[in-house]
């Protein structure tokens, strides 16, 4: 298979053209997985771009994305596939009257139109290239992680009343993980590792440019700054990137201009979520009595 | 600076490390086979596959491009992000850039070594490693201050080395890790200051050169200054660690520097000795733990997903598939009320693992509403209120501290006493759906165990565990009697660091 990428500096300019900000780190990564014909485990707090990430390098790739979205509880037949059981039902019912013999009957609901295709059968049946993103992956028990694991290592799958099912492509795979649980030694063994952190300064702000663009230079830096100073507080949910966002989507919506004490005590439930957060953020940030920011207009923050 | 093989091999050399005499991909695969060793004798468990990824991966980026090789070596080798530390310290000694060595004046006829002064250029222009001969400390003071302002990185690297050659005062064969000759540079550059300096000549540049009255409160922008500047002194302080490892590394050499560097990775810090940094990274790592833990002890059943099957329902619904029972119904499972009951020793033999204890009661409490805890010395009392109405730990360990009733006689460990109370008060609390989780190094100091009173509980709840802080090996010495009170529990576990907190938790999931 042709290689999608020539240079991990041509991975971070090609993410960029479709809005997403990349690092070296999360740049490499993608280059190597697309090399090495490795799965890629993506680990990071909510809300810094994991998800996002799948859908930029599908976007970069010309690849159609396909979403296996992991909840507790997710079993094979959600996850790779099922016999349609109901149809199966009433087709035998149905065959009651006509007295067929069974082994065609047999045969007849064993048969790919009565095969309910999911996500990972999609994926490895599919011809056109794809990228297949497994989202949230820490959220499932660990007997569907090792059916993962399977289906990640021969990307095949056999079904007993149709048989072996072989890919045609290595399509570049994408597991996301919140950190709710440590995953399998073995699965992590499979994976290339990239673990996405809230981000710098510089490239926040540029997120923030790129993903509203209504917003001008020095104010996003602002916004940054807001963010960064938060995280640094010992509070219990630290804002994420999409929370940024948010932040920087509401104070368009609200017509400021720049970030003053007063924009930020009326605004920050869209930064932090629990209370106790917030009271602590305003207690730190919004001082009482202290006048609003000076000297924005050099486009410097000083 | 590239880094290449050819002046990997030269630094080999130097480093008086023994290579094969054919250069390039042979030095190189020795140094990647040195690299992966040092992972694995820093705890990293790097397994043949990834070991064979690495290798790989070396080949697809180009050598000169060190922070993506950094990078793709991390994605094949470390699979934790509390790893990543570890990782980059190794990455960097076994990766490191060319370099002068300890001594870099004395050590004539290394190439780029006081380039700066026989060029006769500005000084922190070019060259690497000079110390700027016949600038005087303060311009250099005043060089650093305004390459910090301007965050001139190339500048700020150049200065590094400066002072490193000027300040550190280095010797050769030193068997040292470098913080000291980091503390002396930074020491000397007066580095504390700095941010305040920044600041001023912040000041100084805005036109009204207007500055808040020191003792008003911080503006906001003020705030957002100090931060960004102590940012940049961060960064700064990095470059100058760097080039200390890279003089220290070409001193003796990258084995050696390596082990001189390793450090327990965060899942074995001892809980008893972390510091104030590591015990704030375990606070973070404890957390999901704790999720977990708490989520698995609130469930009911391992899979609880479907109740019975409702078979009047079952049918009645398969009417519409001509009586077909094509979906199965499916009676909701009785909601369930657990509890969680975590009974801590805060005596003074565990005093310093009593902050962890208090962290653990405090991230379950967070996230689990039924969650209820008690300390006890030679008496007990219920603190579970104190978690519950504080934002913070350390309010919640200061009411503890000072609110909580646990000393009955001479404050002096009492298991058997404190468990007697216990079960007079709370017994009838104890139901089939209550986990208890208990944790103390059972020092009795030789009272009575009162072993009966955990008999009885376990009887009652629904599964009793026990932690235990010391090593096993000092279990039952002394007057510590776990097995006394083990027999009586679900498990009874070593619990002094992460890794063992994780394997206690992953037991009582996959239980
Ligand atoms: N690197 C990035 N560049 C541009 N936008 C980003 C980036 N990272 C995150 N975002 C924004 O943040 C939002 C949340 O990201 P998402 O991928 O859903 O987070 P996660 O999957 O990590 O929880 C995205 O919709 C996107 O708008
Ligand atoms: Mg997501």
């Amino acid at each position: 298979m042709a290689e999608r990428f020539s240079s991990v500096q041509e991975v971070v300019d090609r993410l960029r053209s479709v809005d997403y900000l990349s690092d070296t780190g999360i740049a490499g990564v993608v280059y190597l997985a697309d090399r090495l014909e490795k799965p890629i485990l993506v680990e990071g707090p909510a809300g810094v771009g994991k998800t996002e990430l799948a859908k930029a390098v599908a976007a970069v790739t010309g690849s159609r994305l396909i979403r296996l979205q992991c909840y507790e509880g997710l079993d094979e037949s959600k996850a790779l596939y099922e016999w349609n059981y109901k149809k199966q039902l009433l087709r035998i019912q149905a065959d009651r009257e006509h007295e067929t013999d069974w082994a065609v009957v047999e045969s007849d609901i064993f048969s790919e139109s009565f095969l309910l295709t999911r996500p990972l059968l999609e994926a490895i049946r599919c011809e056109e290239p794809i990228v297949l993103l497994i989202d949230e992956v820490d959220r499932v028990e660990v007997e569907t992680e090792a059916l993962l694991l399977e289906v990640l290592s021969d990307f095949q799958v056999s079904i007993p009343e149709l048989g072996t099912i072989v890919g045609k492509q290595r399509p570049i795979v994408i597991l996301t993980s919140n950190n709710t649980r440590e995953l399998s030694e073995a699965l992590k063994r499979r994976c290339l590792y990239l673990h996405i952190d809230y981000p710098e300064l510089e490239r926040e702000k540029e997120i923030v440019r790129v993903r509203v663009p209504e917003i001008d230079e020095a104010l996003a830096e602002q916004i940054a700054q807001v963010v960064r100073s938060l995280r640094s507080l010992d509070i219990k949910k630290a804002p994420s990137i999409s929370e940024t966002i948010d932040w920087a989507r509401t104070l368009l919506l609200l017509g400021h201009g720049a970030v003053d004490q007063e924009v930020i005590a009326d605004t920050l439930h869209v930064l932090l979520k629990y209370q106790g957060d917030i009271a602590k953020a305003k207690k730190e940030l919004v001082t009482e009595g202290k006048s609003i920011l000076r000297g924005t207009e050099s486009g410097k923050t000083l | 600076m590239a880094f290449n093989a050819a002046k990997m091999s030269d630094a080999l050399t130097r480093n008086k490390i023994e290579v094969p005499s054919g250069i390039g991909d042979g030095v190189l695969l020795d140094v990647f086979q040195g690299f992966v060793h040092e992972l694995r004798a820093a705890g990293l468990p790097v397994s043949m596959t990834e070991n064979l990824d690495a290798m790989r991966a070396v080949e697809i980026v180009p050598l000169s491009d060190r922070e993506s090789l950094r990078e793709v070596l991390a994605a094949t080798l470390v699979k934790h992000f509390r790893h990543r530390s570890a990782f980059d310290t190794v990455f960097d000694v076994y990766f490191a850039l060319h370099s002068g060595g300890v001594n870099p004046e004395e050590d004539a006829g290394r190439g780029e070594v006081g380039d700066a002064e026989e060029n006769g250029g500005v000084p922190g222009q070019q060259g690497s490693g000079g110390s700027g001969e016949g600038v005087s400390n303060e311009e250099i003071a005043e060089m650093l201050l305004a390459a910090l302002m301007s965050m001139d990185r190339d500048q700020l690297r150049e200065l590094a080395a400066m002072a490193v050659s000027r300040f550190a005062g280095m010797e050769p064969g030193r068997p040292v890790g470098g913080t000291y000759y980091l503390y002396r540079t930074l020491r000397q550059l007066d580095y504390e200051a700095l941010t305040g300096r920044m600041m001023q000549r912040a000041a100084e540049q805005v036109l009204d050169g207007e500055t808040d009255s020191p003792d008003a409160p911080e503006s906001l922008e003020a705030r957002f200054q100090r931060e960004e500047y102590e940012a940049r002194l961060r960064e700064f302080r990095d470059l100058v660690e760097a080039e200390i490892r890279k003089r220290l590394v070409a001193d003796r050499g990258v084995e050696a520097m390596a082990r001189t560097l390793r450090k327990p990775l965060p899942e074995d810090v001892d809980f008893m000795h972390a510091s104030r940094e590591e015990m704030a990274q375990l606070q973070k790592a404890i957390e999901p733990l704790t999720r977990a833990l708490a989520a698995r002890l609130a469930q009911r059943r391992k899979h609880r997903n479907r109740g019975q099957l409702d078979f009047r329902a079952t049918v009645r619904h398969s009417l519409s598939y001509g009586g077909v029972p094509a979906e199965p119904r499916f009676k909701n499972p009785r909601v369930s009320k657990p509890e969680i009951m975590v009974v801590a020793d805060i005596s003074g033999s565990v005093a310093s693992f009593a902050r962890f204890t208090l962290q653990f009661v405090y991230a379950m409490a967070g996230q689990f509403s039924k969650v209820r805890s008690w300390v006890f010395i030679d008496g007990i009392d219920e603190v579970t209120n104190f978690f519950a109405e504080s934002d913070e730990i350390s309010e919640a360990i200061h009411r503890v501290n000072t609110e909580a009733d646990v000393v009955w006689v001479d404050g002096h460990s009492d298991y058997g006493h404190a468990f007697e109370v216990f079960h007079d008060r709370h017994l009838s609390e104890v139901t089939s759906k209550t986990s208890i989780i208990l944790l103390g190094d059972a020092r009795n100091n030789y009272h009575a165990s009162q072993a009966w009173v955990l008999k009885e509980l376990r009887q009652k709840a629904r599964r009793l565990f026990w932690l235990n802080p010391e090593p096993r090996g000092y279990w039952d010495t002394g007057d510590s009697i776990v097995s006394d009170y083990g027999v009586h529990c679900d498990g009874t576990y070593e619990c002094r660091n992460l890794r063992q907190l994780e394997r206690f938790v992953t037991a009582v999931i996959e239980a």
